[in-house]
């Protein structure tokens, strides 16, 4: 037996035999560098509490799955950067005036209930960011929809208080939100660099947009799921926009306000919770944009993209399960005489 | 249970602990979540389940040798919702505020798996103090799991127990909506298991039904 040299045993392994370059935390890690403009925007529009909550609910991320990996005598992997994106999203989706003890509960129930719980990054049904701003939402409903105006001063005295486009849209329609932008241009200038009320990180449509042509020119998503998903909300909203008139709605607004970008490039196409086949990815698309616009136009929130990313990401094992990419070489007969 | 020595002790920890109804067996999980975002609320619920599986397994046990076997289902379903209809009664006199919110989950203790389970499995089999003692252990052990969740959905929901105030700071509202009995049911049950393993059951295998 010893007789046999090392170079000529057969090495047995599972698959995958050929590994590429990329690792989870580099990943992770570039999705948060492509947060970054919108995240700098956000702060030159919110002034100095919006990096303070944003650092908070980071913070409150990376130390909650330190604790909980540590207290269960599980790996920790703080490192891989997956906590650190888990809470800047959330930050990025709350509205900057809130107390600062809102992005501590909202990342210990993104980390800890929705990621940890389920058995840690990989596992989780749901996207943890996401979970974290609903839980926050219902919690809070005063606090989370109290809306800062944006201000490009560094230091701010006394904040003004206002709606969001959406919230205008939905209480007043679209001739206050014109009368408030003053024309369509400015409209569409102003959503497009982000000088609106919303959340921290939602305003800008032009840095999230940089930061998602980064992500789509790495490889880091596909164009599937954003995609199908604005293309699907955009149609809608072009057809059923405008009360008693087809095809009469302003798609660009739609696009350009709320959290629409910010979902469709960056939480739609979360890895775990979205499907890996291409014609899941476009349904998954497509139904995230009907729901995102059923509740906007219909529903009793002025905003639904975290709820259709949600309502969606249940659907994901139905999804997959219908469209299976197919074994190779496996025939229908095959399968069905298995049973 | 055949021997003439019954250890009252152990089959009224029995029910508490090693079977608890819903930390353990996860029966009845509906009124652990639909009735507990008070505390008022879960210890009344739990103690009404305590009442009828007292008295049903009392009542199975004295008839027990009269009822035929083919028909036994039936008969037991008689006796609970007898004494499901006498609780009902009695609460919608004695705390009329109260029944107002829960009198449907009361009429509901008629379709509870762990009564008519315990009909079946004990008391039909066995003598009346043992059966009441089953019954005692089982009770209790519902009436603690629905006091421990309540306490804590009220006391972080809303602030307060047994309706008056104790926290002044702004409650987790979520705890009081059904998602959060769903987050407290999950996290109690998985901290009794866990305290249950770790502190009781040194070495054993895990949870036996």
């Amino acid at each position: 037996m010893d007789t046999v040299k090392k170079e000529h045993q057969l090495i047995v392994s599972v698959s995958p035999h050929i590994k590429s370059e990329e690792t989870t935390s580099r990943i992770m890690w570039s999705v948060n560098a492509a947060l970054l403009p919108a995240t700098v925007m956000g702060a030159y529009f919110f002034g100095p509490r919006a990096v303070f909550i944003l650092a908070i609910a980071i913070i409150a991320a990376v130390l909650s799955e330190y604790i909980f990996q540590k207290s269960l005598n599980r790996k920790v992997s703080v490192n891989d950067g997956s906590a650190f994106l888990t809470g800047l999203l959330l930050g990025m989706n709350l509205p900057p005036s809130v107390p600062f003890y809102i992005p501590i509960v909202g990342s210990f129930a993104a980390v800890v209930i929705t990621k940890q719980l389920f058995g840690g990054l990989g596992f989780n049904v749901f996207n943890p960011a996401l979970i974290g701003r609903a839980f926050l939402l219902i919690s809070f409903p005063k606090l989370m929809t109290i809306w800062k105006e944006p201000t490009a001063a560094f230091i701010q005295f006394d904040a003004k208080t206002t709606a969001t486009p959406l919230g205008i849209l939905k209480e007043e329609g679209v001739a206050k939100l014109m009368e408030a932008f003053g024309d369509n241009i400015s409209l569409y200038t102003q959503l497009f660099t982000g000088h609106r009320a919303g959340s921290i990180g939602e305003t800008s449509s032009i840095a999230l947009l940089i930061g998602a042509a980064f992500l789509l020119y790495r490889g880091y998503i596909s164009w599937h799921i954003p995609a199908s998903f604005l293309g699907t909300a955009a149609l809608i909203a072009w057809i059923f926009g405008t009360k008693g008139a087809l095809f009469a709605g302003d798609p660009i607004v739609h696009l350009l306000s709320g959290g629409m970008l910010l979902g469709a490039f960056f939480m739609a196409t979360d890895y775990v919770t979205c499907r890996s086949v291409k014609i899941g990815q476009i349904l998954f698309g497509i139904g995230c944009g009907f729901l995102t616009m059923l509740i906007r136009l219909k529903g009793g929130y002025p905003e639904g993209v975290m709820f259709a990313i949600l309502i969606m990401n249940c659907f994901s094992p139905i999804i997959d399960r219908g469209f299976k990419t197919k074994v190779f070489g496996a025939r229908k007969e095959i399968k069905e005489s298995k049973k | 249970m055949a021997n003439n020595k019954v250890n009252y002790w152990e089959l009224i920890t029995n029910g508490i602990v090693k079977e608890n109804t819903i930390f353990k067996l996860a029966l009845s999980l509906c009124p652990s979540i639909a009735v507990t975002n008070n505390l008022k609320n879960g210890v009344l619920m739990g103690a009404a389940v305590l009442f009828v599986q007292v008295m049903v397994n009392i009542t199975i046990s004295l008839i027990r040798k009269v009822i035929h076997s083919r028909i036994r289902l039936p008969i037991f379903m008689l006796v609970i919702s007898g004494w499901v209809t006498v609780t009902d009664m009695s609460m919608a006199a004695a705390v009329p505020d109260v029944y107002k919110q829960m009198g449907l989950y009361i009429q509901l203790i008629v379709a509870f798996a762990s009564i008519l389970a315990r009909a079946e499995m004990f008391a039909s089999k066995n003598k009346i103090a043992p059966s009441m003692a089953d019954g005692i252990g089982m009770g209790i052990g519902f009436l603690f799991a629905l006091t421990v969740i309540s306490f804590f959905r009220e006391l972080i929901g809303k602030g307060s127990l047994w309706g008056m105030p104790i926290i002044n700071a702004k409650p987790l509202l979520i705890m009081i909506l059904p998602a959060g009995g769903f987050f407290a049911v999950g996290i109690l049950m998985a901290l009794f298991n866990w305290i249950d393993v770790r502190f009781f059951k040194k070495g054993a295998h895990g949870a036996h039904h």
